[in-house]
């Protein structure tokens, strides 16, 4: 059942400030979805695999050979703040 | 009556895997590269980018697995833990929760029982099994700095992405000792396995220490809290007899141990919770779907298990078979891979093994300390300790002289036949000369040389070493001493 405090701790936890309408918006986009999925568990899945892929490759991978070179200068063209090569973020608890 | 409280221990060890590039990009892992300059859009996280997995990744986490008798999952696939720190600029990490790629493994640890619990004093090791649940594949985050000066913080992304192998063990620790003779194991195994280098102080290595406390007796676990910050075995000793202690005092006022994770500050000894506020631990964690699912076979396998390389134990019994060294030498070398390695090398030049091993146990690991150094920075080779020992048992230079000698090898790794030939260190032959140099001792020393003749025969050590100082070291002090004899 999705609440209002459902939809605050999501909120929360995604880091985004809602506002009345937003939530109002939210909470029934959720109870949308969750009514979706109430409707597909009425299915019989006994016999059928879970799948957390659509694709059926597997294996996929890289060598180990190093391909990128410098891009710091690239990466850091987002920053907002940049100080001696590196993001400048706001103080955290701990270094 | 106070209580007899027993320590539960359980380890989350996180080994940083010595491959060239980071799990899921192209990006050098080297250590020390400046600020973000090992970077690209997959491990700085922005959208659109897609990871792809470094095969040496999976085979050093089978490799690490199946050298710590753990099942090998034939499927596993990796999920994303959502969580919001600048360190992690995806915001989340990815890893593994549902299907880690080891399962249901163990070591077996040798525990030196505490002198006053021993029941046998013959029987001083106690051999035991540590569970370990699973270990899973992940990436590192990068890391925070502290800006004094502007108050926030500063991030470098090098290490975001560097890949990483959790390995979590069973509460089956019950003292500091064991939690460090679990670690030295996984140490020394995945260092022989060559999938890290294990170094705690670099952080290659890290341990989060999982504790609780129970009276002896009770069956059921108590409530446990989780450690972070220990980057030595000073720090790990210390932070569990910290922990102990500050749970009994909870319980024994009557209070309630919180769950949480806490911080240990070594140099203040203290632990500090770094529970935040309001929002409880929710990591929402799901399949990663940018990463398709891996599938194990027993070809792969067995192809990885082929190329296992010797690991420590079955070194140390080779050396009991082969070389018939005591076992103390035996376990103080085969500690590092690199010390052993060096140890059979320079055996394999010819010198006698006894002898490579008193210059490697002796020497070599006191210069080690002394200098904080790791073996792989030793700078001589097989061949030049080789000729060391040579020189010395021939009778070339003197044994003083041999560890000048092997000091500057240390560092500078210079050939010693070359350097004793250059500096003049040859042990002087030339019985004539080395009279000559008695002679004056014996004349600069008349009441030594008095009392030896009053029968104190002590006196004559004290003319040897005065001799040998003249001769700068480079003479035989048996031969000294024959010398002295026949001239008194």
């Amino acid at each position: 059942m999705i609440t209002d405090e459902t939809i605050a701790k999501i909120a929360l936890l995604a880091k985004l400030e809602l506002s009345e309408t937003e939530r109002e918006q939210a909470k029934q986009d959720m109870r949308k979805m969750l009514g979706y999925i109430d409707l597909m568990n009425e299915l019989d899945t006994a016999e059928t695999e879970p799948m957390s892929h659509v694709f059926s490759a597997e294996n996929v991978f890289r060598e180990d050979v190093v391909v990128n070179g410098d891009m710091r200068e690239e990466m850091l063209a987002n920053a907002q703040l940049v100080k001696d090569g590196m993001f400048v973020v706001p103080q955290t608890f701990e270094g | 009556m106070a209580n007899v409280y027993e320590t539960v221990i359980g380890l989350e060890v996180h080994v940083e895997l010595a491959t060239q590039t980071k799990i899921f990009c192209g990006c050098s892992t080297a250590f020390g590269g400046a600020p973000n300059t090992h970077t690209c859009p997959v491990c700085t996280g922005m959208p659109g980018t897609l990871p792809v997995l470094n095969r040496q990744v999976v085979e050093h986490a089978i490799a690490v697995g199946l050298a710590t008798n753990c099942s090998i999952a034939a499927h596993c696939r990796f999920d994303r833990k959502n969580y919001f720190y600048p360190d992690n600029p995806q915001n989340y990490q990815i890893s593994q929760l549902y299907q880690p790629i080891c399962r249901d493994g163990y070591v077996e640890i040798d525990v030196q029982t505490p002198e006053g619990d021993r029941r046998d004093a013959a029987e001083t090791d106690n051999r035991k099994r540590v569970r370990i649940h699973e270990i899973h594949m992940e990436e590192d985050a990068g890391k925070l700095i502290h800006d004094g000066e502007s108050g926030r913080s500063l991030v470098d992304y090098n290490r975001a992405g560097v890949p990483l192998i959790e390995i979590v063990s069973e509460p089956d620790m019950r003292s500091a000792e064991e939690v460090i003779a679990y670690l030295e194991k996984l140490r020394t195994t995945i260092q022989y396995l060559g999938a890290s280098d294990c170094k705690l102080q670099e952080g290659s290595m890290r341990a989060d220490v999982n504790l609780s406390v129970r009276e002896v007796g009770v069956q059921t676990l108590g409530t446990r809290t989780e450690m972070k910050n220990l980057n030595s075995f000073h720090a790990i000793r210390n932070a569990i007899a910290g922990e102990r202690e500050r749970q009994i005092r909870l319980l024994e006022a009557g209070e309630q141990v919180v769950q949480e994770t806490r911080r240990w500050d070594d140099a203040k000894g203290v632990s500090y919770s770094m529970r935040s506020k309001e929002d409880a631990q929710d990591y929402r964690y799901f399949p990663e779907p940018d990463l398709a699912p891996l599938h194990i076979d027993d070809t792969w396998i067995a192809q990885i298990r082929a190329r296992q390389p010797e690991l420590r134990e079955a070194r140390m019994e080779r050396y009991q078979r082969t070389y018939a060294l005591p076992m103390y030498d035996i376990r103080l070398l085969t500690d590092s891979k690199q010390l052993s390695d060096l140890f059979e090398e320079t055996v394999a030049c010819g010198a006698q093994p006894k002898k490579v091993s008193n210059w490697l146990m002796g020497e070599a690991l006191r210069l080690l300390r002394e200098r904080d150094m790791d073996p792989e920075e030793i700078c001589f080779t097989p061949e030049h300790l080789a000729a060391l020992i040579g020189l010395v048992e021939q009778k070339e230079i003197t044994n003083t002289v041999a560890k000048e000698v092997f000091a500057v090898m240390f560092t500078q790794g210079v050939d010693p036949r070359r350097y004793v030939e250059e500096n003049g260190l040859k042990t002087l032959q030339d019985a004539d000369a080395l009279r000559r140099v008695a002679a004056q001792v014996l004349a600069d020393n008349p009441q030594s040389v008095a009392d030896y003749r009053n029968g104190k025969e002590k006196a004559i050590s004290f003319l040897v070493g005065q001799t040998m100082k003249a001769m700068k070291g480079q003479a035989d002090p048996l031969k000294v001493r024959e010398i002295l004899q026949s001239m008194l």
